[in-house]
């Protein structure tokens, strides 16, 4: 087994697994979008996240523009706060603008809304670190299924 | 008590072989590198990781393709065949990747290991190593550990990503997934810290623990054909239980808390 | 006269098998001492010790003066490096050819260039005869070119002592007749120092210049070729003359054969 001949293997297989890697980087895990460009922060205090995970997306219309960074419960008033990271490029919002949290199809995974306000004269953009105050909490099915049996039994 | 006697004889020598392992371990780890031992662990990376390509390509092909036609019949039911990218890459990525690759090369590259050094000592090759004043730590053992511990988990992210491509090729070219919902939904769920670089550091672990105990075996082997076969035996054995349950403990650490 | 190896009343045991029992061997400068004995008596494990490979329980080995039980891990690679040693099996790497397997410590132990070191291979091959084997791999070699070629390895780095480890077992004639020519030959050519540890009587009486006997965990006899035959030890006669029985019994010790068959149970 000549020399050049192993060193030559050993290049394709190294060749190989770099062509791997950037399959599973930019095919599979999408890493351009995830690490593309700067953030800001925006929070927002929801009654009730329903399934909402961290890295879960942020849409506007369906286009995604930031992820769920993290999710922590407030300590004075026990509602969870939702910090969302946005891409930077996205950084005119007005401040009347509101989130809600929604569920993609009826088995799917549940996304951020974002509702952007109208800009009027006197409304602000969005800053980093600013509270969006406009929420609309998850659907929760149990507590739908509720109300409809609740409402049903009044109107009898 | 000749029982009692029999298994505290066993035990002790179990701590004795763990100790001769471990010693073995930093013996080749710490001796000096040299130029030269590049190039040994060149050809060792050939050795124990070319030629398992193969093997390792064709499994991952067909594992791909299997999950994807077994994950299509299930999902369709339930009109989920979109989520069918992020089942496979996944399952590849997380587990199947790392795990059936150790446990092929376990069964490939390990037993031969343990085979050729074992042979090495049983015709005197080692002893005549020492005699010559080289190190066999060093000449023989410690490149074929470096050369499993880079071949291994080259080896898991060639299988997870032909795997990726198996299934593409199953869902979206014969049972006519979106090809386009195929990746982008993928995209939208793989995460490259969580899973790809969490998928590598298992098949890091799996890697040393693999190959430790094949290079081990052999280098303790009985040296005779029969010690050898036994000792090939049982780098098959040890190694696909300790990579199984290690895969547990690990699975447990890095995917167990959300 | 000046003693290259003095083993010094050395005590070595195997788990609980005593294999030496306070045995003194000394192995002269420039000469070939054969060590002889029944198989099985660890005449391997004498080499093993000289080379350091094992450590005798008590007593001292000297290599040029310096004792290789006490020597640091560094001093004993060091000495390695004039000592070599010719395994039974040859012991060649399987996975080069004859060419380099005798290239081999060269280029481990010495920074020579390559043109250098096909000249030192060619010259070494040749007093071995085995030049023009020099492409061909250890799986494509006899038995006697195995051990030849080993032979061409165990002398590439010209070292002061080799160690020859049954070199005559399991050799046709011919074969046979080529190694003690080459033995005796190098170590008078290149002036080396010789122990050859071997059964075959007949063969290290022409070639060896001293001669001990182990039998028993012990030496039984010593001295020159002509000392030897004339030995009154019934126990050197035996093992010369290859009787079955006589001091070293032809039974492994057993019970009684008409006790272990007839009864005699107490």
């Amino acid at each position: 087994m000549n020399k050049y001949r192993v060193e030559l293997m050993v290049g394709v297989f190294v060749l190989l697994t770099i062509g791997a890697v950037l399959l599973l980087a930019l095919k599979v895990a999408n890493q351009t979008i995830t690490n593309q460009g700067d953030t800001y922060t925006l929070f927002a205090k929801f009654d009730n996240i329903g399934g909402l995970k961290t890295r879960s997306a942020v849409k506007v219309g369906g286009v995604i523009i930031g992820r769920v960074a993290s999710i922590k419960l407030d300590q004075e008033d026990f509602t969870p706060v939702v910090e969302l990271s946005i891409l930077q490029e996205y950084n005119e919002f007005p401040e009347t603008s509101s989130v809600s949290i929604l569920t993609s199809g009826l088995l799917g995974e549940q996304y951020v809304g974002f509702q952007p306000g109208f800009a009027i004269d006197g409304v602000e953009d969005l800053k980093d670190g600013d509270y969006l105050q406009d929420t609309k909490s998850a659907l929760v099915l149990e507590d739908l299924i509720g109300q409809f049996l609740f409402n049903r039994g009044k109107s009898e | 008590m000749n029982a009692i006697h029999a298994l505290g004889v066993k035990t002790i020598s179990r701590f004795a072989a763990a100790g001769r392992a471990a010693l073995m371990l930093f013996g080749a780890l710490f001796a000096i590198p040299r130029m030269k031992n590049v190039y040994l662990t060149v050809k060792q990376i050939y050795v124990v990781g070319v030629q398992s390509l193969l093997i390792i390509l064709v499994s991952g092909l067909f594992i791909g393709m299997v999950m994807a036609l077994q994950g299509y019949t299930i999902l369709v039911d339930y009109g989920a065949e979109a989520s069918l990218g992020p089942m496979v890459a996944l399952s590849l990525l997380r587990e199947l990747g790392p795990v059936v690759t150790a446990l092929l090369f376990a069964g490939r590259a390990g037993s031969a290991l343990t085979a050729e050094i074992g042979l090495m000592k049983a015709t005197e090759q080692l002893s005549s190593l020492e005699m010559m004043a080289v190190d066999p730590l060093r000449r023989v053992v410690a490149p074929r550990f470096w050369a499993g511990l880079i071949s291994m988990p080259m080896l898991a992210l060639l299988f997870s990503a032909i795997g990726i491509l198996g299934g593409h090729l199953v869902g979206v070219d014969w049972l006519g997934v979106d090809s386009g919902s195929y990746w982008s939904i993928m995209q939208s769920t793989v995460d490259f810290d969580k899973d790809v670089i969490n998928g590598v550091i298992k098949s890091l672990v799996f890697a040393i623990v693999v190959t430790w105990i094949a290079i081990f075996k052999g280098y303790d082997c009985i040296p005779t054909s029969e010690g050898i076969s036994k000792a090939t035996t049982e780098t098959v054995v040890f190694s696909s239980l300790a990579v199984l349950g290690l895969d547990f403990v690990l699975t447990a650490l890095m995917f167990g808390i959300e | 006269m000046d003693n290259l190896v003095e083993i010094d009343n050395i005590t070595f045991s195997r788990a609980d098998r005593v294999i030496y029992d306070g045995i003194t061997i000394n192995v002269p400068k420039g000469k070939i001492t054969a060590v002889m004995g029944p198989s099985g008596i660890g005449k391997t494990t004498l080499l093993r010790l000289i080379g350091g490979q094992l450590l005798p329980d008590k007593g001292d080995i000297r290599f040029d003066n310096n004792s290789i039980v006490k020597m640091s891990r560094g001093q004993l690679y060091e000495t390695r490096r004039r000592m070599s040693m010719l395994f039974q099996s040859g012991a060649l790497f399987t996975d080069m050819s004859v060419f380099d397997n005798v290239a081999f410590p060269l280029r481990e132990h010495t920074k020579l260039n390559e043109d250098l070191i096909a000249t030192i291979v060619a010259l070494k091959l040749q007093a071995v005869g085995l030049r023009g084997a020099a492409s061909l791999m250890p799986s494509e070699l006899s038995g006697g070119m195995a051990r030849r070629a080993a032979l061409a390895r165990a002398i590439a780095l010209d070292p002061d002592l080799i160690m020859f480890d049954e070199p005559f077992a399991g050799q046709d004639p011919i074969s046979m007749g080529v190694l003690v020519k080459l033995i005796r030959e190098l170590n008078d050519a290149l002036n080396l120092t010789s122990v050859v540890v071997t059964h075959d009587v007949t063969e290290v009486l022409t070639i060896a210049d001293y001669i001990y006997i182990l039998a028993d965990k012990r030496v039984i006899g010593e001295g020159t070729a002509q000392q030897i035959r004339e030995s009154d030890s019934e126990l050197v006669q035996q093992f010369l003359k290859g009787k079955a029985d006589g001091p070293v019994p032809f039974h492994y010790p057993a019970q009684k054969l008409e006790d272990a068959m007839f009864g005699a149970i107490s």
